[in-house]
């Protein structure tokens, strides 16, 4: 029976475990169109709702009269605030403390805002039916710029505020005025600042742009009366959070409600939120007993659903002359648009911005965040980054280069002079966080010598020498970033979500003829979590990747957790998958000691099986377990094989990468091609080399579309400017440049595996990547700062401000 | 609403009739009437492709043409180019070479690659980013679709040259 024959190695590569770049088992269906997403799913007798939007920013509704509407053949209802008021659904809680408006209660706040839900037997009537809706508006004064939302005789944005001088983080110290968070020690900071050498000062905005996925938000709710059960189907990143706020707000029991995430087409932060649509479809079902579907529209998407950034950072650097940095303060005027509905854990209203002292060992610094109302699009979401950190990385990134301007020095000098040593981890940042590991200078070192920094260097400097001889109109950017995150959130002990904390969690059942199932509380959104986890898996408990089914997403099956976002399900659902592998394989150490006649301590565990110490032809493979698990009475042990685990981290996890990005810019048309774009990761442990890369390279792309073109606008009265794909910047296969990946392996100390997530590492890494090539290629003309997006014409107005077209 | 008209299609090789509103978006009629929910609705203004089919030996988005202007056409959907028992090359090496991540694109993608490489069976890595540039991903950055779509390229010539 035992079978000697296969080596470790064969044995280890049919496991398809951890390091190895198997194929995704997502594929097949997708690959065929036969995947599952929300606006594939049709129930019978199901309705269709879509919403009445406001065409102002700001506007005070005097009337709506739907009578039209409701007498078109094929309508269903009409809702307004007015129905929804009676059971207190017209307003909900934001995820940041702050409530939002579920329809307009006598006005509106921003364009595109959700006024009235209408309900058909079709979209094409549901579309007819929109259009019959009378609204009056009232026009009322617009405020799109956050600082001047918070001149004294701004307009009043938020009247439900009104005398409100507190909210949930602390003071509104003005009636557009959100909260003043702060953090670090700023009067150590200036005075560090005050007493420097070079300082360097300057203002970084980083645009508000939109996640987009290619799939738009969306959900199919039913209320079955017979049996009392609400199920919803929906665009989701968190769906068990959206079963507990959606308990809380009907009143209906939660086991009396069943959130299922199908497959989605990307999310990218903006499925993380509740939006009016859930509700309204919610209440829709409800009223008429039927399921009602509710699928946005791209223009609804970019207009109304999350947004993210929209951060205006002023910075002060200090150094010694030599380049030592001695002291860095931040402070942020954070436009939160008309409803504060940032996604952030409820502790960190401007998220982990604090992160912003980067790779570097800064020894004192401060960062405050103001945060205000405007009449934009409320959101605020971590678009493909853990909460606000996209935006301290690149605050930090640039403002490294401004210092290094002002030190006349070298850009990747003054980093590698200041980068946390290897050998200073665990490291305290001023900022209160412990970095939990990392190498930054070897990682820097590997990144410099292959692209040939100083070959770039000398390229560069003859570059600009031929320019000024008029022999060229082509300048050379090299974009140079080495940046930190901060992902995996997170503790419970300081971070939750509406208070429930933000551990994860997987549950395994060992089938008798040894396959498996294991559910997990996040949500794949293209991640290939039904790929990946399996592979951690296999490495645990010994069974092959290919012989495990992962799932999630189904709140009825699947344990409690906080879903995909923020980098998290790796470095907390894969620990918790992990450890639940762990107590399997624990119980069945126990199953092999019984079936060897052994002592459990005489065991120990070789790849797929536990084998006697000293005698390695005596052993049971965890198949062989299994089967027992479920065969044998075993004399003080359960029947079955199960476990679950719910892992609250320790700490975060702080992947970590080095990226240089060589551009080359057209001076007279503003154009930009990227030449070579490498990217160093350093993610701890490696699960699967392949998904890693494509990550890598869409993240990547991301990046791109937010430095190069991306943004969402506003015109003085409060038009959205970007809200088709025609005006919002997607980057086609013709734009995107080829990437070259490379990675060092720092692993997690604290986490099972060590892995730390890399999902959001190249938008973080990627953005000042981009955008630093572009400053760097007017350095030697004395550009310090101009902001994002870098599309041609703002390029080319670069370059025309310096004098560059003679 | 308008007179519903007769359409009349012939989809992935089965021919079929149908009552339509002159304003139905062929998008509409494939995924709602058909069930075809291979194509996807990513923008409705003919930008991201997710959409994309072949009708009458042409790729296109379906979410800019009316079933009307498809009356008698011959229709070919991401259901139509391989089946679970025998995948297409294209499926198979968009697997292989990780071409995918979310899988919203993918159909139109494929489908449009799949006529890219009827019109030029050896293009180079430029003519593919340009043959694709009428869908969008979100999600990969392209690298590995370009390297999938040359790959299956490399497959079907080479297969076609053993043959002769």
């Amino acid at each position: 029976m035992n079978d000697l024959t296969p080596t470790p190695q064969e044995r280890t590569a049919k496991l398809k475990g951890l390091g190895t770049s198997r194929k995704r088992v997502e594929d097949a269906r997708f690959t065929q169109g036969k995947g599952n997403y929300v606006d594939d799913i049709k129930m019978p007798g199901m309705l269709h709702g879509d919403f009445v939007r406001s065409p102002y920013a700001h506007a005070r509704v005097k009337s709506i009269n739907a009578d039209a509407a409701r007498a078109l053949p094929g309508v269903i209802a009409v809702l307004t605030a007015a129905d929804l008021a009676p059971l207190n659904l017209h307003w909900m809680p934001t995820l940041a403390g702050d409530r939002q408006m579920v329809l307009a209660d006598g006005k509106v706040l921003f364009q595109g805002q959700e006024v009235a839900f209408v309900v058909a037997t079709d979209r094409y009537v549901c579309a007819d039916a929109i259009e019959l809706v009378e609204v009056d508006y009232e026009e009322l004064p617009v405020v799109t710029d956050p600082f001047k939302a918070l001149e004294p005789g701004a307009p009043v944005l938020r009247e439900d505020l009104a005398g409100q001088t507190s909210g949930a983080h602390g003071a509104r110290r003005h009636h557009n005025h959100i909260f003043l968070w702060e953090t670090g020690d700023e009067s150590a900071t200036n005075q560090a600042i005050e007493a420097a050498e070079v300082v360097a000062e300057e203002m970084i905005y980083y645009h508000r742009v939109h996640p987009c996925p290619l799939e738009t938000c969306g959900c199919v709710a039913s209320m079955d009366k017979v049996n009392g059960k609400l199920t919803v189907f929906g665009t989701f990143q968190a769906p068990h959070v959206v079963r507990t706020v959606a308990s809380l707000l009907s009143g209906i029991e939660e086991h009396n409600i069943r959130v299922v995430s199908p497959d989605i087409g990307g999310g990218f932060g903006n499925k993380v939120g509740v939006y009016p649509g859930y509700v309204c479809s919610i209440v829709a079902s409800i009223v008429t007993g039927k399921p009602v579907k509710w699928i946005e529209d791209r223009m609804d998407n970019l207009m109304a659903t999350a947004f993210a950034r929209d951060y205006w950072m002023k910075g002060r650097i200090s150094a010694t002359k030599d380049g030592r940095i001695t002291g860095l303060h931040c402070h942020v005027t954070a436009d939160h648009g008309a409803f504060d509905a940032c996604a952030d854990p409820t502790k960190f209203p401007a998220g982990f911005f604090h992160i912003c002292t980067g790779s570097y060992d800064i020894p004192v610094a401060y960062v405050g965040v103001d945060g205000v109302y405007t009449n934009k699009a409320p959101g605020g979401v971590a678009y493909r980054c853990s909460f606000r950190v996209t935006e301290a990385a690149y605050f930090i990134e640039r403002m490294i280069e401004v210092l290094a301007m002002e030190l006349g020095m070298d850009a990747a000098e003054l980093r590698a002079k200041n980068f946390i040593r290897k050998d200073q981890f665990p490291y305290n940042s001023a900022l209160g966080w412990e970095y939990d590991s990392g190498d930054y200078h070897t990682a820097w070192d590997k990144a410099l010598a292959a692209v040939d920094y100083a070959g770039l260097r000398r390229e560069q400097a003859e570059r600009v020498a031929a320019f000024k001889r008029g022999e060229t109109r082509k300048l050379l950017g090299i974009g140079l970033t080495h940046f930190t995150e901060i992902v995996g959130a997170g503790p419970v002990k300081n971070c939750d979500i509406l208070g429930m904390g933000m551990f994860d969690s997987c549950e395994i059942r060992i089938h008798p003829t040894g396959s498996a199932i294991a559910r997990l509380g996040t949500i794949s959104q293209g991640q290939g979590h039904a790929t990946t986890f399996a592979q951690i898996l296999a490495t645990e408990i010994g069974l092959p990747a290919d012989s495990i089914t992962i799932e999630e997403g189904d709140t009825d099956t699947a344990p409690y957790g906080l879903g995909t976002y923020g980098s998290r399900s790796t470095p907390v659902a894969g620990a918790a998958t992990a450890m639940a592998g762990r107590k399997i394989r624990a119980k069945a150490q126990m199953i092999a000691a019984w079936l060897l006649e052994v002592h459990d301590g005489d065991l120990e565990w070789d790849i797929d099986r536990f084998v006697v110490k000293g005698a390695p032809e005596r052993f049971k493979t965890m198949k062989d377990i299994a089967y027992a698990a479920y065969h044998n009475a075993i004399p003080g042990i359960e029947p079955g094989l199960e476990a679950v685990s719910y892992y609250d981290p320790p700490n975060m996890t702080y992947p970590f990468g080095a990226y240089v990005c060589v551009m080359e810019i057209d001076v007279d048309t503003g154009t930009h091609e990227v030449r070579q774009f490498y990217a160093l990761d350093d993610c701890g442990t490696r699960i699967n080399p392949m998904i890693i890369e494509g990550q890598v390279h869409g993240g990547l792309t991301e990046a791109l579309a937010i430095a190069m073109g991306q943004e969402i606008a506003y015109d003085a009265i409060g038009n959205c400017k970007n809200s088709t794909l025609m005006d919002f910047f997607l980057p086609t296969a013709v734009e995107t440049p080829h990437y070259t990946t490379d990675h060092t392996e720092t692993p997690s100390p604290h986490h099972p595996i060590g892995a730390k997530g890399v999902g959001e590492s190249p938008n973080v890494g990627g953005v000042p990547a981009f955008s630093n090539a572009v400053h760097d290629a007017f350095r030697a003309f004395g550009l310090r700062q101009a902001h994002m997006p870098h599309d041609h014409w703002r390029i080319w107005k670069i370059a025309n401000q310096l004098g560059l077209h003679g | 609403m308008g007179k519903k008209m007769q359409i009349a299609l012939t989809v992935n090789g089965e021919a079929h009739d149908l009552l339509a509103e002159p304003r139905e978006l062929l998008i509409y009629v494939l995924r709602e009437r058909l069930n075809l929910t291979g194509p996807h609705a990513g923008c409705e203004t003919s930008h991201c492709g997710a959409c994309t089919i072949e009708m009458n030996g042409k790729s296109v988005k379906s979410c800019t043409v009316f079933a009307a202007q498809a009356n008698g056409a011959t229709i070919t959907t991401i259901e139509g180019l391989g089946s679970p028992d025998s995948l297409s090359v294209l499926q198979q090496s968009f697997r292989e070479h990780h071409g995918l991540q979310c899988g919203y694109c993918t159909p139109g993608m494929i489908t449009r690659a799949h006529r890219l490489l009827q019109e030029n069976p050896d293009p180079t890595e430029e003519e593919v980013r340009f043959g694709i540039s009428g869908n969008l991903c979100r999600c990969t950055g392209y690298q590995n679709i370009v390297k999938a779509i040359l790959a299956a390229a490399a497959t079907i010539n080479g297969a076609k040259e053993a043959a002769e």
